[in-house]
């Protein structure tokens, strides 16, 4: 069977901090927005779709507990809708949708909705630590680093200099203000309201357009720090080619923190036609991987080769690629090895411009580029993401 | 009881003494037994309502015993490791639980084992002296401590201050102890015993708050609190700042870390289990063994021949200010040594005297010497070009220019004036010591004191026997390096002695990777994951590419077509002769010195030596250890070293091999000689003939014989404290 995708929606993303405008919005509140938003624009008869996967990368808190479910039933759902949490860090909002279109694939379910939601405002980052960065035995044992270590690992292995990683990061916020202002993502974005109905933020919040080499070269690296506390050891210990680690990544060329949801509407065409909805697309194939997990970032070719495979596709098949902007140097890096010209990746800008709500930004980005697949007339489109510990997601979806 | 008495008083309150056998008290099977006597009787008896434990000794209690411990790894399964901690974990249970109050009164150092106790006890009160430190050193010997140490720290002191005193093992003076909470009180000398019954005297509850009902273990939440699970991140982060090689860290780390989460008894189980592994890991045995056991039996003339009265030098002669000399001075002058500094014009000679008396100064500004002793001990050195001040000189050191002709004028030149006991030492790295002795007219009392650079921070010196060396020269020199508080070891006469001729396998190694497309930066860290604390081509470049070439150059000059010149001497030659780049000290031979920036691989390495793929990481890892591990063998078969301490020693102190393998003799018993030689074996078929065992070792390893005999280990008698 195949799974075709009927809609899909994102909140903006709000600035990821106590002054953010989306602090005083629950996880679960804004998944319920959404939720209620494909209902409406689709008069969808809920009793119709069978299960509804959201993952976020802190399932704790708030945003523990199948919050899935929670949100079904927040959302007036039919009851009989299954809700399912998943976690493989940042590649979750894209493998939500990805385990919704595989039961779909396998005639498990006929309809299911999938995505993500984070708020890193609400949550703090590091409650979901886990094993495998705290338990000395695992840590130690796994060589694990932070990430940053492993963005300025590849821009140290690869040569990337800090204007390489400031360029790239100029252009994510010319390519993000761009599509902005010409209303490229008008079609899927759901403003948050508060409690009252009023709208809370119905626009990226973290953009900060009209950033310049010269803006950027005024912060100071991020992940020294960590470096010189002993993780710059690890790193050789692990890559012993390297003499000294350029820290080249700051805040300004690494993935904004944000909060934000968005979701994924999947289902057969025999749902379709029940629900009375015409398919926009479909997800051809779909792969997870893993990889070195103390660089943890280089995944994603990887995974677009096994999903390409899977799908039967050669590179030149794709006509947009997406990857998200965890850092500069692993675009610049997925570029370098799946030989992707600029103007075919990440073509509204990334994470670096409009920001990185976790669990969430992998089914935000499939939306992008459906959308800008329509908007352009074109076909096929491969989004892909690293994720933490050494993981990474890729779909490929097509227009139908 | 052999290590400690118990006295009754009126009060109620009974005075432990620790008193054992020798200059400190240790944790041994004899102090455990008689400790589990006491607490009973203390337990038992109405009378006594509180305990004072202090120490007859000027310390308090100086740790285990490593001369038990050492025995661990060979002669203990893991199950009996780990009963042997939980005996003494219990013995500390034991006090705690013995419903009196127990306070330490600490006189003096108490580390390992002995601070142990002290957290055993209810309340630790220690003197205000700043010699009077506490702290549990066991990661510097490759342990933990075992008996309760980590978990009572951790709940203590807090998981910070734990880790961080765990982990670098540093000691603490009173005033920091207290702000750590890790005392409760310090007192000044003489009112310890006061203090302690003044406290007994409030009756204090003898419960200890984990033995209460309802008590929480610290992070009993474990990874579900941010800030705990961030810690410990950055402290498995941190512990990788020691390498790859050593398992103690890790095991601290692991101890705490599972510790605060579990009740009290689990807790200290766990600790007990990490303590095993170990204690029977081969690292412990290696780094006990060499770092002290056999450190200090060196010291304590563990190879100076019996038979010849005590020997102290009076008055030094040294020839020669440079480095070496000025250094040597030094050490002899603080020593307490009369020094006559000799150099060719006394201007020379005075600027050789001036390093000591930039040493003393950093100390006085450091507050770690009064202005008067520095001036004491520069008072002794007299700089001067007269050879005549050489009368009256029980031995002299010579450290002048490393070239035959001009050593030989300057012993015929002192020995002119040397009264006939004078030792004459060259501090030769190089040259053969009996082509030296040639020069002299009694070639018996010449012999090599070879120092290493700088002469104050390093401990070792390679004391080598010319052919006609004397054994009450032997003495004489072995004396002399002891009034100095150095390590000797005793080597025989060869090129490049002992520690030289193995440190140039290392360096020849390297180099040679450089020829075979190695990256330069994986050549230095490699070298640095096995534990070396500098890469070669940064020890080249400080060395300068003559020093080893000029080696290479005169054994070909004397030995010709035998001679089969080390793994990187085409590198070293081309980079000297081809390229133009010799060393640090010519603007960089590896590495380029950018002014006021760190230095960096030259550039244009790779256009000389392009890099191609395919090291591995662990061959490398291993070649640096066996080049340098088979040379020692050598060395040993040829008698150029007589003892498998001689060699460790000199490997560990004298060129920085690592410490976790003990040394490149423990490095081969810990691998086994079979399995070492068929290692090599496979390393000589890829790289070449300087892997290749000799018959001599081959037997060795078919006959199944180690370096060390077992027995070897504990045949000093006396108590070695951790």
């Amino acid at each position: 069977m195949e799974a075709y995708i009927y809609d899909h929606v994102r909140t903006p993303r709000g600035k990821g901090r106590p002054d953010g405008a989306l602090h005083e919005v629950t996880s679960v509140e804004m998944a319920t927005q959404l939720l209620k938003a494909l209902q409406e624009r689709n008069a969808l008869d809920t009793a119709l779709l069978d299960d509804v996967i959201i993952g976020m990368a802190q399932p704790v808190g708030e945003q523990g507990g199948v919050l899935a479910r929670a949100a079904v039933l927040q959302a007036g759902y039919a009851q009989t809708v299954a809700g399912q949490q998943i976690h493989r860090f940042c590649a979750t909002g894209l493998d939500a949708v990805s385990l919704i279109a595989a039961q779909v694939h396998s005639g498990m379910i006929q309809a299911g909705i999938g995505g993500g939601v984070e708020s890193m405002s609400r949550t703090t980052m590091g409650y979901d630590s886990g094993a495998w960065t705290s338990d000395p035995a695992v840590a130690y044992g796994n060589y694990y680093a932070p990430q940053g270590i492993g963005a300025d690992i590849i821009a140290t292995l690869d040569g990337y200099t800090r204007e390489d990683v400031d360029a790239f990061a100029v252009e994510s916020q010319r390519k993000a203000a761009h599509a902005w202002q010409n209303g490229y993502f008008e079609k899927s974005i759901v403003p948050v309201k508060d409690i009252l109905g009023k709208v809370l933020l119905d626009h990226d919040e973290h953009m900060r357009p009209g950033t310049t080499l010269e803006s950027l070269a005024k912060l100071k690296p991020a992940f020294e720090g960590f470096g010189k506390a002993g993780f710059e050891a690890v790193a050789k210990a692990r890559y012993p080619e390297i003499e000294d680690i350029g820290y080249v990544h700051h805040g300004g060329n690494s993935s904004g923190i944000v909060d934000g949801s968005g979701l994924v509407l999947v289902g057969s065409l025999e749902f379709g036609e029940k629900a009375g909805l015409k398919p926009r697309g479909r997800i051809r194939s779909y792969a997870n991987i893993g990889s070195e997990p103390t660089i943890m970032l280089t995944a994603p070719a990887a995974v677009s080769r096994k999903a390409l495979k899977a799908g039967g596709m050669e590179a030149g098949d794709v006509d947009l690629w997406e990857l998200n902007e965890a850092f500069a140097s692993v675009v610049l890096r997925y570029q370098r090895d799946m030989d992707i010209p600029d103007e075919r990746i990440n073509v509204n800008g990334g994470a670096i411009a409009m920001g990185h709500p976790l669990g969430a930004t992998g089914a935000m980005i499939l939306g992008t580029v459906l959308d800008e697949l329509e908007r352009r007339d074109l076909n096929t489109g491969l989004i892909t993401l690293c994720a933490a510990n050494g993981l990474g997601t890729a779909a490929i979806i097509e227009r139908v | 009881m052999e290590t400690m008495r118990l006295d009754k008083a009126a009060d109620g309150f009974a005075i432990l003494t620790l008193d054992a056998e020798g200059a400190m008290n240790v944790v041994n099977d004899a102090f455990i037994a008689d400790m589990e006597a006491v607490t009973q009787q203390v337990a038992e008896d109405d009378a006594i309502k509180g305990v004072v434990v202090m120490s007859a000794k000027t310390t308090f209690m100086a740790g285990a015993d490593l001369k038990q411990l050492v025995n661990g790894f060979e002669t203990l399964s893991v199950d009996e490791a780990y009963a042997f901690a939980k005996r003494a974990t219990d013995m500390h249970r034991a006090i705690e639980r013995s419903g009196k109050p127990w306070v330490a009164a600490i006189n003096g150092l108490a580390l390992g084992g002995g601070f142990e106790l002290a957290l055993a006890c209810h309340r630790r009160i220690l003197v205000d002296d700043p010699k009077a430190v506490v702290g549990l050193p066991e990661v510097n010997v490759g342990l933990l401590p075992g008996s309760g140490g980590t978990v009572r720290l951790g709940i203590i002191a807090g998981m910070k201050t734990a880790l961080d005193l765990l982990l670098s093992g540093r000691s603490v003076a009173p005033a920091e102890a207290l702000k750590l909470k890790i005392v409760d009180q310090v007192v000044p000398a003489g009112a310890l015993v006061e203090a302690a019954k003044a406290w007994l005297a409030t009756g204090p509850d003898p419960v200890k708050p984990w033995d209460v009902k309802g008590w929480v273990p610290p992070q009993k939440k474990g990874m579900t609190v941010p800030e705990d699970s961030a810690a410990y991140m950055m402290a498995a982060g941190g512990i990788a700042k020691s390498g790859y090689n050593q398992p103690a860290p890790l095991a601290i780390l692991n101890a705490v870390f599972h510790g605060l989460q579990m009740p009290f008894d689990k807790a200290l189980a766990v600790e007990g289990k990490y303590f095993a592994k170990l204690l029977t890991n081969p690292v412990s045995r290696n780094i006990i063994r060499t770092t002290f056991i056999s450190k200090l039996a060196a010291e304590k003339g563990a190879r100076r021949p019996e038979g010849f009265p005590k020997f102290t030098v009076k008055k030094v002669g040294v020839l020669g200010a440079g480095m070496m000399g000025a250094g040597i001075a030094y050490v002899s002058a603080n020593a307490g040594i009369e020094v006559v500094l000799i150099d060719r014009d006394t201007a020379t000679a005075q600027k050789g005297k001036d390093y000591s008396a930039k040493v003393l100064g950093k100390l006085v500004e450091k507050g770690k010497l009064t202005q008067d002793k520095a001036d004491a001990v520069l008072a002794r050195i007299t700089p001067a070009d007269d050879f005549a001040l050489l009368d009256g000189c029980d031995l002299v050191v010579e450290a002048v220019f490393e070239d035959t002709a001009i050593k030989a004028e300057t012993t015929r030149k002192a020995e002119a004036v040397l009264p006939e006991h004078a030792v004459y030492a060259s501090n030769t790295s190089t040259l053969p010591i009996s082509q030296l002795a040639q020069a002299s007219k009694r070639p018996d009392q010449f012999i090599g004191l070879h120092f290493f650079s700088p002469v104050d921070r390093m401990a070792l010196v390679e004391v080598i026997m010319g052919k006609q060396t004397s054994k009450e020269t032997l003495a004489k020199g072995l004396d002399y390096i002891a009034q100095l508080r150095k390590t000797p070891i005793v080597v025989n006469d060869s090129r490049g002695f002992y520690t030289s001729r193995v440190f140039q396998m290392l360096i020849h190694e390297g180099a040679a990777m450089l020829a075979q497309g190695v990256p330069p930066a994986v050549i230095e860290n490699a070298a640095k994951a096995v534990g070396m604390p500098v890469g070669p081509l940064a020890l080249l470049d400080e060395l300068t590419l003559d020093l080893p070439l000029k080696i290479v150059d005169q054994a070909i000059a004397e030995e010709g077509d035998a001679y089969t010149p080390p793994a990187g001497v085409a590198v070293m030659r081309r980079m000297r002769d081809e390229i133009g780049r010799s060393g640090r000290k010519t603007g960089g031979a590896f590495y380029d010195y950018p002014e006021g920036g760190k230095k960096r691989l030259w550039s244009g390495l790779a256009e000389h030596f392009p890099v191609e793929d395919g090291w591995d990481l662990e061959e490398l890892k291993t070649r640096y250890l066996y080049a340098q591990a088979m040379e020692t063998a050598r060395c040993l078969e040829e008698n150029v070293l007589e003892t498998p301490q001689d060699a460790d020693l000199g490997a560990l102190y004298g060129w920085g091999f690592p410490s976790w393998t003990g040394g490149t003799v423990s490095y081969i018993d810990t691998i086994g000689v079979a399995r070492f030689v068929q290692e090599a074996d496979r390393l000589a078929q890829l790289y070449g003939p300087r892997f290749l065992p000799s018959a001599w070792l081959r037997e060795k390893a078919a006959k199944g014989e180690a370096f060390y005999t077992p027995a070897q280990a504990s045949e000093t008698r006396e108590a070695v404290p951790a």
